[in-house]
């Protein structure tokens, strides 16, 4: 714990010092003092805290979405071998699309920009979690599959009773991935086709020419990330209390 | 369990089975495999590990069929598993999410065979029995080895089975665990006098455990001896000293080496 406070503390001593001192390069951003001063006067702002609400609300849905569908889908294909054979194959192939190669398309076919971003989001979560939920149900021990079936379970059973429980740690790695991966995608899109968000911010920080505004929206978007992420592991760890140390 | 005494007599009849697996050449692993495995008794199949003795488990629990002769239960032939069997794996069988308690209760939830009530108020009672109901609401990660073994043996008994299978149940486990879990279910076994097979590589265990020993050997495997274990009940270690006991040991320490022998002559 010490180790990991002493080094971001350096991180930031250092970074200060580069600042003061007018190295180059480094020197000519600014200084940690400086970006949590304008973070401070931010939060002042309403339009500060309707960018977190506006890319927050883009992450929650395309994210829920995704997730929503993306584990059904993936314990449907793990149960399933002849659905996993035919559907399988159009998943690995439309995956190797990043999901930012499908903002212009998506722009041309969602009637609004909203919907076209959350459909983006959408698509890096929906992949992140099916992929690892499946892989999580092929991991399933098959000792644990044929004792269940040994005392009589039947498939209905074997699924909500050992299958489904199996997997949580899987979808839990799912849906932490897939929640950072949206990060990367919401503030992307938004800088692409944005005119609100944490994206725009840091963009259009960068077009008036302001460091210190890019630095508050990179700041912001990291602490978007972090707790969104922090919240999926706690949630995660609930959902498991059985891998908890005794 | 009350009528446990007079249910439960397997009859394997020239048994064969070979294995085919692809691009290996076929390994015929049993034939002409006879023997009788009686009420009410613990008969213990006891072999070299690899000749077959898993084979043998998984085909009397229904999970194999043989390719030759005929199983029957109560001379009803053996179709497939069935809650009257039940077998208790090498492998540890718990389910690392579900409490002890719920882990107990699976068999009877999944059957439907008695109100959720009922199998708590019985896995209540087992567990009381096994020294684990201040463990109920752990689960098996928070258990030792010894403790899982005789969560599962709670787990097996719920079904009241008609037969219990285990195979090499306490393989893994540490000597004086072993030990301890090998007492404890000797004890258990004349409580319950289920019908048992318990499958073993270790001499020592077969021959305090059996009231009949079936040794397997020969390549393919059948079985070469069946030995009356004839030493007192309730055992406890001091029959591992008794002249009775060497004489037994010996018997079969003669069998086994035989065997090797014959194998290194035939190579």
């Amino acid at each position: 714990m010490w180790q990991g406070m002493f080094s971001v503390f350096v991180l930031f001593g250092l970074w200060q010092a580069a600042g003061a001192l007018r190295v180059g390069g480094i020197g000519d951003i600014p200084t940690p003092v400086d970006v949590a001063r304008a973070l401070v006067d931010a939060t002042q702002t309403s339009r500060y805290w309707s960018s977190w609400a506006i890319s927050g609300e883009r992450v929650a849905i395309g994210f829920l979405a995704g997730t929503l569908i993306g584990v059904p889908v993936a314990l449907a294909l793990g149960m399933n071998r002849t659905l996993r054979g035919i559907v399988f194959p159009v998943m690995e192939t439309l995956r190797p699309v990043p999901p930012l190669a499908w903002v212009p398309l998506s722009i041309l076919f969602w009637p609004t920009l909203e919907l076209s971003i959350i459909f983006v989001i959408f698509l890096g979560a929906f992949f992140s979690v099916a992929l690892n939920v499946l892989g999580g149900v092929d991991a399933v021990d098959p000792s644990l599959l044929r004792a269940a079936r040994s005392m009589g379970a039947r498939p209905r059973h074997i699924f909500w009773m050992i299958v489904l429980p199996a997997t949580i740690p899987a979808i839990v790695t799912g849906m932490a991935l897939g929640m950072g991966l949206t990060w990367e995608i919401v503030i992307a899109a938004e800088m692409i086709a944005g005119k609100a968000g944490l994206g725009y911010l840091a963009w259009e920080g960068f077009v008036n020419g302001s460091l210190v505004s890019i630095l508050v929206a990179m700041v912001s978007i990291g602490i978007g990330g972090f707790l969104s992420c922090g919240l999926i592991w706690v949630l995660g760890q609930r959902a498991t209390p059985w891998q908890r140390k005794s | 369990m009350a009528d446990a005494r007079s249910i439960g007599r397997i009859a394997v009849k020239g048994v064969g089975k070979l294995y085919q697996r692809p691009k290996q050449p076929p390994v015929q692993v049993l034939d002409n495999c006879s023997f009788e495995i009686e009420p009410a008794k613990l008969t213990v199949l006891m072999g070299a590990s690899g000749c077959g003795k898993s084979t043998l488990a998984y085909m009397i629990a229904g999970y194999l069929s043989p390719d030759k002769g005929s199983m029957t239960i109560d001379d009803i032939s053996i179709v497939g598993p069935g809650p009257d069997r039940i077998m208790v794996f090498q492998e540890t069988a718990l389910w690392p999410w579900m409490t002890v308690i719920e882990n107990v209760i699976f068999g009877p939830r999944a059957l439907g065979s008695m109100s959720d009530a009922e199998a708590r108020s019985k896995a209540n009672a087992l567990l009381t029995k096994f020294g684990l109901i201040e463990f109920r609401d752990k689960y098996p990660g928070q258990l030792s080895g010894g403790m899982k073994r005789r969560a599962e043996l709670a787990q097996a008994l719920i079904n009241s089975p008609k037969i219990m299978i285990l195979d090499e149940p306490f393989r893994g486990l540490d000597v004086m665990t072993r030990e301890l879990m090998q007492e404890y279910y000797v004890g258990l076994f004349e409580e319950t006098r289920l019908t048992t097979l318990f499958i073993t590589a270790e001499l020592e265990e077969a021959i305090f455990l059996a009231d009949r020993l079936l040794i397997m050997g020969g390549s393919p495997s059948r079985i070469v001896k069946a030995i009356e274990v004839d030493l007192p009940h309730p055992r406890t270690w001091e029959v591992l000293t008794s002249e009775r006991y060497l004489e037994i040991k010996e018997e079969i320490m003669r069998l086994l080496y035989q065997d090797q022998e014959a194998e290194l002559l035939a190579q």
